[in-house]
């Protein structure tokens, strides 16, 4: 415990602001790679232990483009669009198997799919770290100072595009057609059918969405870090966090719970350097022990 | 006579067992490869941990996704034990190591009972949230404590493993010998325990819950001590392999190692006792094999899993039982 370290922060103005806008930074970019993952387990039912194998493929994707064109937006839009490909091909292909099997069947083959991917990427690019991609001109600009806190304005836009992205998810679900089928889905999917929807392509595309949103997580992931092969494990791990806390299947609650997981990340970081994981894992422990649908999960 | 070898019964399967162990000691002479010694070893052990997570999945229907938590907490009860200024005060002398490996069964027991008793009161996937939540939680423990655990290092330095009944595992004879001893005599054990009536009402939470309530069966009881037995037997499990490596590694707490006894109650089959041993034979193999040849591993486990989940749909004993049986009605039909 980093004590005096802590409260040192929670007594400087500059502290608690570069923090925040660091912890919202990494939640904002969390919820990106969670919301993905609960919107398919709450239409599919299936906990997709690929979620993070498709975010690291995001990122070779965007790099591999960033290399070859050299153009930022495009490099993390294509990036996004090859990862619906490829989880488009995931769905129809395998996942479609086994919606009806047992959990531990749904479990191991999305984790086989991890262990081949992370072997794929290694066979193609190589097992050592590739540079990140870096950001792109406009925001290569001195950082903000606001009362004597650093903040890099990429951080800002990343923030920014997360928070439009949410609330487009959030328009998406609440206001359109496709919203109120999906949500339909999720309830009742044979009455769907029987009213003559197409519950398949529903399912098809609720997972081309989460593997999007999987995918712009890992291209703006590679845009501040390295990208190397097994990257997706811990943003996995987050992200059940994220879910669960949240309540499995809810947006909103995912929003809520990346920003707790980003602050706690981000100010735990100072309190306690070594235990930082520990500090996001107890809370799961305790919302799962208090809570077990979660914040703003249905009670079932 | 008959009576003697009468199929489930307990004289039937301690002379199995007593066999089998022979079997092995005879293959020690036979084959004198040390690469061939060390993968029968470690099927045991992993097989022991894989068996006791079948308590929970293959009989309870539980996904525990944490059982890596009480493999950990035994090897590094075990390390820490034998590295201890404890035991020159106590002065256990040459019972060092069976202390130690009582005392890791003893500690991932309890362990076991105090997450065991909060996760068995949820249902499903949020069973296996919350294992897996404590089991990151350890992780992270053993991480932050630097000083105790040697944090990402792993437990380092070694530790001595004096002899004790004319059994020193420091020879690899006698920890061969050793440990596949004691893994068959637990598994035994847990033999008798899956076919009493312990047993059946495991299956029957499985099957039904709400009858065996209905019967006035205790079934949080009952899940608790096979969350707890599960545990034990999982810490035991670790703390061979620690005697087995001299160490212990973080890496035995992370989530991913709890992922590996799943792989083998899948390649194994969890409906038949020795599925999850026979998954541990599959999975050494291939891990011996694979890694001798080429360096991507994880692509050829995938494909290997993937062609299990998608194609056998079962373990591979499971279904060479189901074959067995099949040819022996058609046999009996002919006659």
């Amino acid at each position: 415990m980093e004590l005096v370290a802590f409260l040192e922060c929670l007594t400087s103005a500059s502290c608690i602001i570069s923090q925040t806008a660091g912890g919202l930074k990494i939640g904002m970019l969390l919820f990106l790679v969670a919301s993905g993952l609960t919107l398919v387990f709450g239409v599919l039912g299936v906990i997709n232990f690929a979620h993070g194998a498709l975010y690291m493929l995001g990122a070779y994707f965007s790099w591999q483009v960033m290399n070859t064109t050299g153009h930022f937006g495009l490099s993390v839009l294509l990036g996004a669009i090859g990862v619906s490909i490829v989880g488009l091909m995931f769905e129809r292909g395998l996942l479609n198997r086994v919606y009806n099997a047992e959990l531990l069947i749904q479990i191991l083959l999305c984790y086989s799919i991890v262990l081949i991917l992370d072997d794929l990427v290694m066979i193609i690019w190589g097992d050592e770290f590739l540079s990140s991609i870096g950001i792109p001109e406009i925001f290569q600009v001195p950082p903000l100072f606001v009362l004597d806190a650093i903040i890099p304005p990429f951080h800002l836009a990343i923030i920014g595009l997360s928070l439009l992205l949410a609330i487009g998810l959030w328009l998406l679900m609440t206001k359109t057609r496709f919203g109120h089928l999906v949500r339909a889905a999720a309830v009742n999917p044979n009455m769907l059918e029987a009213l003559g929807i197409n519950t398949t392509v529903i399912r098809a595309s609720v997972f081309v969405l989460g593997s999007f949103l999987a995918g712009l997580g890992g291209a703006l992931a590679s845009s501040i870090g390295s990208v190397v092969s097994g990257m997706g494990n811990s943003i996995l791990v987050e992200s059940f966090i994220v879910t669960v806390i949240g309540g499995m299947g809810s947006i909103g609650g995912a929003f809520l719970a990346s920003i707790i997981i980003g602050m706690a990340r981000s100010f735990g970081a100072i309190a306690m350097p070594l235990f930082t994981d520990g500090i996001m894992f107890l809370i799961m422990v305790l919302v799962l022990i208090l809570r077990p649908h979660g914040l703003m999960g249905d009670k079932k | 006579m008959i009576s003697f070898l009468k199929k489930d019964s307990f004289s039937r399967d301690a002379c199995l067992a007593l066999l089998s162990w022979v079997f092995l000691i005879v293959v020690f002479f036979i084959i004198p490869d040390p690469g061939v010694h060390d993968i029968i070893q470690k099927v045991f052990i992993l097989g022991l941990f894989a068996l006791s997570l079948n308590i929970l999945i293959g009989y309870l229907g539980l996904i525990a996704f944490g059982h890596a938590a009480f493999f950990a907490a035994g090897a590094y009860t075990l390390g820490l034990f034998l590295q201890s200024d404890f035991i020159k005060i106590y002065n256990f002398g040459s019972f060092s190591i069976p202390v130690a490996i009582l005392l890791s069964i003893l500690v991932s027991g309890v362990l076991a009972t105090f997450i065991g008793a909060i996760c068995i009161r949820l249902k499903d996937i949020y069973f296996s949230f919350l294992t897996l939540a404590f089991q990151m939680v350890i992780y992270s423990i053993i991480l932050a404590l630097v000083d105790i655990t040697g944090g990402d290092q792993g437990l380092m330095g070694g530790f001595p493993k004096p002899p004790f009944l004319g059994i020193d595992l420091s020879k690899p004879f006698d920890f061969y010998a050793f440990t596949i001893f004691i893994s068959i005599l637990v598994i035994l054990v847990l033999r008798q325990l899956i076919e009493s009536p312990f047993g059946y009402g495991l299956r029957m939470i499985r099957d039904n819950a709400e009858r065996p309530a209905a019967l006035g069966f205790n079934n949080q009881n009952h899940k608790l001590i096979a969350f707890i037995i599960a545990g034990s037997i999982a810490g035991l499990a670790g703390s061979l392999q620690a005697l087995l490596d001299v160490g212990a590694y973080p890496e035995w707490a992370f989530w991913a190692k709890s992922a590996e006894p799943l792989f083998m109650i899948l390649l194994g089959g969890m409906n038949t006792f020795l599925g999850p041993l026979m998954g541990a034979l599959i999975f050494e193999i291939l891990n011996d094999f694979v890694t001798a040849n080429t360096k991507y591993y994880g692509l050829v486990l995938g494909l290997v899993i993937l062609s299990f989940v998608l194609g056998l749909k079962q373990g591979l004993l499971d279904w060479m039982v189901i074959k067995f049986k099949e040819s022996r009605n058609k046999n009996a039909q002919n006659k």
